[in-house]
């Protein structure tokens, strides 16, 4: 049994210590809008926040995270940062498929919490590691900035 | 024979086979297995709508409100959309088709996937399927007459109930009026439902558009911007189980042994059983509690394969195949005088080489299937409904409407979805079959890894494409002999009656084979047969064919010292409007010839039609520490009507940056000894953040019906960037991924 925080509430998983925190979140707590890629932190599709820094999930295993604090799409919208990224990214028509909004989300409401005008190098380091197929980045790039102009 | 004329060829062929369920079983089976309480309504409004459904027309199922369209009470007004939406916005461009004859009020519309179904298949086709960027051309008629008979039947009822002549109600944002009497679409719907169903209808005029042609928002865009949208991976079922299979390391090697006992002492994993896979091999599916258990249990497994008698594909060796069988006589194509190439002043000898290439779309392909004996239900991210769904049915041993298919949101898909054999379908199909065979049931979930993925197979084929071209001083030219040898994608599939004739796959040669320049141009082809599944990759034939003559067209520019601008416009005759008007507008757009760019920038261009549709690109790029950079994308769009300039621009934003992927390095699938050499995102390259140029989509004005946007975009963004590096180098660039000759 590993402990540890979900948005806010503690849970317990009964699993593997050596489970990927996506795997418990997905399969043990029915939490689903963390999605899964590529399983190797390859693409980000699986990103949350471990006491608010982005961390590829997949490959983050439980054991590493008892006594911790995870957040994830579904809370990311409980604090500003997060609520003005999500917000910018409806306003921008953002998604496409989808499927990696979450990761791109959570890796973007980072980059915005600790740098309130990010430039298009800090935008470049910060999502590189976050793959969109359906190729939505010019949009990211201007949801952003957005953001970061709602919060200005 | 076009795409369009193929596909309708086969949906007729289709509408004759067990598949096809008629409109009135179909609505019983609905009734019967429940899909109605899941949201999916049979009537025209909620309530009691099937007796409106039932109702004597001569409509055909695809022409019926009955299928498509509920209002409920407080008037939400839900589309059924019959596609599949892996991201290209169907699910809000088909809705807005209905919401504009209806006079919906926008914010009260909604969209919802239909599953597989008589009423679902496409107008035109015959088949329910997602392709060939037809989604919005081919129901364009059927979708807005859809919501112009429902408008009339609310406009009915509320004649009825005002005691005034049709004719003397208006309709505006989901409200019936009549002088100062007024009722809603909710309050108007149980009504309504009661009303005959109006088999003709007059349709808007364009200029009379509220909602076609507005910037609009996808519907999903809230759920998909805060984790609640559900895909196929997130689809569950009470007790289901998690299923991994071991593929075989060759397509079609066989299971020789296996040894399980460490994967079965995994806790979690609940049975390991040897599964048929695809192209006829074995493989070893290991059924667990939750991903993480089956994944752990299929690392544990001790596999033997036996891939004796089994071909293993060597990219090298095809290459070097590939090449002299383009130097080769092959199938004719196209015919023309080419006596002239020897004796030109001018003459270019191209060669050009394309990898395999996965599709490789965020959601690993996934199903949950259960089978109690008699009935099946599906849930799947599937692009050809009613053909999965006859697979599916014929893996199991029962008739097509046993089988309940579930269309869900795609995370991507690119074509890989829409696989003629249904692979990974079938695959689950067999897994369920082996699993109650051993005596146990229950729903299970196949979840492919993207190791999974990559490996998989059903690429885009490799091609190797030869040209020799004769022309004089001044760029005319003189005869043009083109070869192009690739895997046909459709031979052995059910396809192969419609879409291969005279031995020539039809979608190898688009994009050459009816080029829009004028010019004797004689094709000849190689489809040899290779054991790699192969498949249609967005754009299809395009993805090579548009980079080999664009850029072949731009060289005779270079080397007679033409603007390859003006080059082109003199090489399309005067019926090639669309084309002209494309590139005119790109250039005019992007500063073509007027703007100076930065040293060592150079501008390029490429403009190809495919789908109906024509895109030209003027792209700006460099070459920074030995590698092509792309810095600026101007499109010119000429897809005719544009329902959502949000979802154009998208579409086109979308498509550009996956063609950019093709070029970069690591854009390739290669294999050795048969096992294919990429597993995941670190060695299969992508796109990402830091490659995305700015890019400004433009579109030319029109009335005319919308033609296909979700590939048009891809084809000619590769040699519009390979046009400017070549104008940079001097030199060509004749390969997929790009390759400077010194690098």
């Amino acid at each position: 049994m590993t402990t540890f925080t979900v948005n806010g509430k503690t849970v317990n998983v009964d699993a593997d210590p050596s489970t990927p925190v996506l795997w418990a979140l997905r399969d043990h707590l029915q939490l689903t809008g963390t999605k899964f890629g590529c399983g190797a932190a390859l693409c980000g599709a699986c990103t949350v926040h471990l006491n608010g820094a982005p961390v590829r999930s997949c490959i983050t295993p439980i054991s590493a995270v008892a006594g911790q604090k995870i957040t994830t799409i579904e809370s990311v919208a409980d604090d500003k940062v997060g609520k003005a990224v999500q917000a910018a990214w409806v306003r921008n028509d953002v998604a496409q498929c989808g499927y990696c909004q979450s990761g791109q989300i959570m890796s973007a409401t980072a980059l915005l919490r600790g740098n309130k005008k990010p430039t298009d190098a800090d935008i470049d380091g910060a999502m590189a590691g976050n793959i969109c197929r359906c190729g939505t980045y010019a949009r990211i790039r201007i949801a952003i900035k957005d953001a970061a102009k709602s919060l200005a | 024979m076009s795409y369009e004329q193929l596909m309708t060829r086969l949906g007729s062929a289709r509408e004759q086979s067990p598949s096809g369920l008629d409109r009135r079983s179909f609505l019983k089976l609905g009734a019967a297995s429940g899909v109605a309480s899941s949201g999916f309504a049979l009537g025209l409004f909620s309530g009691s709508g099937a007796a409106a459904a039932e109702a004597g027309t001569a409509l055909k199922a695809s022409q019926n409100p009955a299928a498509f369209i509920t209002i409920d009470k407080a008037g939400i007004v839900t589309v059924m959309v019959n596609r599949l939406d892996f991201g290209q916005g169907v699910i809000t461009g088909l809705p807005m088709l209905v919401a504009e004859e209806l006079d919906a009020d926008w914010s009260k519309v909604r969209g919802e996937l239909a599953p597989a179904g008589e009423a679902y298949k496409d107008p035109g086709f015959g088949i329910q399927m997602t392709g060939g960027s037809s989604a919005v051309h081919n129901s364009w008629q059927q979708y807005r007459e859809l919501g112009a008979r429902t408008r009339a039947m609310l406009v009915a009822a509320a004649a009825q109930r005002f005691g005034v002549e049709p004719s003397a109600c208006k309709v505006a944002n989901g409200v019936v009026s009549a002088g100062a009497k007024h009722a809603t679409f909710g309050e108007l719907a149980g009504d309504a439902m009661k009303q005959p169903v109006p088999e003709k209808v007059v349709l808007k005029d364009a200029k009379n558009f509220k909602i076609i042609g507005k910037k609009t928002t996808r519907l999903d865009a809230v759920a998909k911007s805060s984790g609640r949208q559900n895909f196929g991976m997130d689809s569950r079922a009470e007790g289901m189980k998690t299923v991994l299979i071991a593929h075989p390391p060759v397509f079609g090697g066989k299971v020789a042994a296996v040894d399980s006992a460490k994967a079965k002492a995994v806790e979690g994993v609940v049975d390991v059983l040897e599964v048929k896979v695809d192209r006829g091999g074995t493989g070893v599916a290991v059924i667990a509690d939750g991903y993480w258990p089956a994944k752990m249990g299929r690392d544990a497994l001790q596999v033997l394969w036996n891939t004796d008698g089994v071909e293993k594909a060597d990219s090298d060796k095809l290459l070097a195949q590939y090449r002299e069988l383009a130097g080769k006589p092959g199938i004719k194509v196209r015919e023309a005088d080419t006596s002239k190439i020897a004796g030109a002043p001018k003459k270019i000898t191209a060669e050009y080489t394309f990898p395999y290439l996965a599709h490789a779309p965020m959601e690993p392909l996934n199903c949950l299937i259960d089978f109690d004996g008699t009935s099946c239900k599906v849930t799947a991210g599937s692009q050809f409904q009613t053909i999965d769904q006859a697979n599916i049915a014929a893996t199991l041993g029962v008739a097509p409407d046993k089988v309940q298919l579930t269309t869900a949101m795609a995370g991507g898909g690119f074509g890989r979805r829409a696989v003629p054999s249904s692979d990974y379908l079938v695959e689950a199909a067999q897994v369920m079959k082996a699993w109650r065979a051993s005596g146990k049931s229950g729903p299970l979930k196949i979840i492919w890894s993207r190791e999974d993925d990559i490996r998989g197979g059903y690429y885009r084929p490799m091609h190797v494409h030869r040209a020799e071209i004769g022309f004089d001083e001044q760029g005319k030219v003189l005869g043009w002999k083109h070869t192009i040898v690739g895997q046909s994608i459709l031979m052995g599939t059910p396809f192969e009656q419609f879409m291969v004739k005279n031995g020539v796959d039809s979608v190898m040669i688009e994009g050459v084979a009816d080029t829009p320049y004028d010019v004797p141009l004689a094709l000849e082809i190689h489809h040899p047969k290779v054991n790699v599944p192969v498949l249609w990759w967005r754009s299809v034939g395009h993805s090579h064919t548009g980079f080999v003559m664009e850029t072949l067209v731009d060289e005779i520019a270079r080397t007679t010292g033409k603007d390859p601008v003006e080059y082109r416009r003199s090489l399309l005759s005067e019926k090639h409007t669309r084309h002209r008007a494309a590139l005119d507008l790109a250039v005019a757009k992007s500063g073509y010839g007027k703007k100076t760019l930065p040293a060592g920038h150079a501008f390029g261009v490429a403009v190809h039609e495919s789908f109906n549709s024509v895109v030209a690109y003027v792209v700006e790029a460099s070459v920074k520490d030995g590698q092509p950079v792309l810095h600026k994308v101007t499109a010119g769009v000429h897809c005719n009507t544009v329902v959502n300039p949000l979802s154009v621009e998208a579409q086109v934003q979308g498509a550009a940056l996956m063609a950019l992927g093709t070029t970069l390095p690591g854009a390739a699938i290669t294999l050795k000894d048969g096992v294919v050499q990429q597993s995941n995102f670190g060695d299969y390259t992508v796109a990402r953040m830091p490659q995305m140029p700015a890019i400004e989509v433009y579109t030319v004005p029109s009335t005319e019906p919308p033609t296909g946007m979700g590939e048009p975009g891809v084809p000619p963004l590769a040699p519009a960037f390979a046009n400017a590096i070549a104008k940079l180098t001097g030199s060509p660039m004749r390969e997929l991924p790009l390759r400077l000759s010194n690098a």
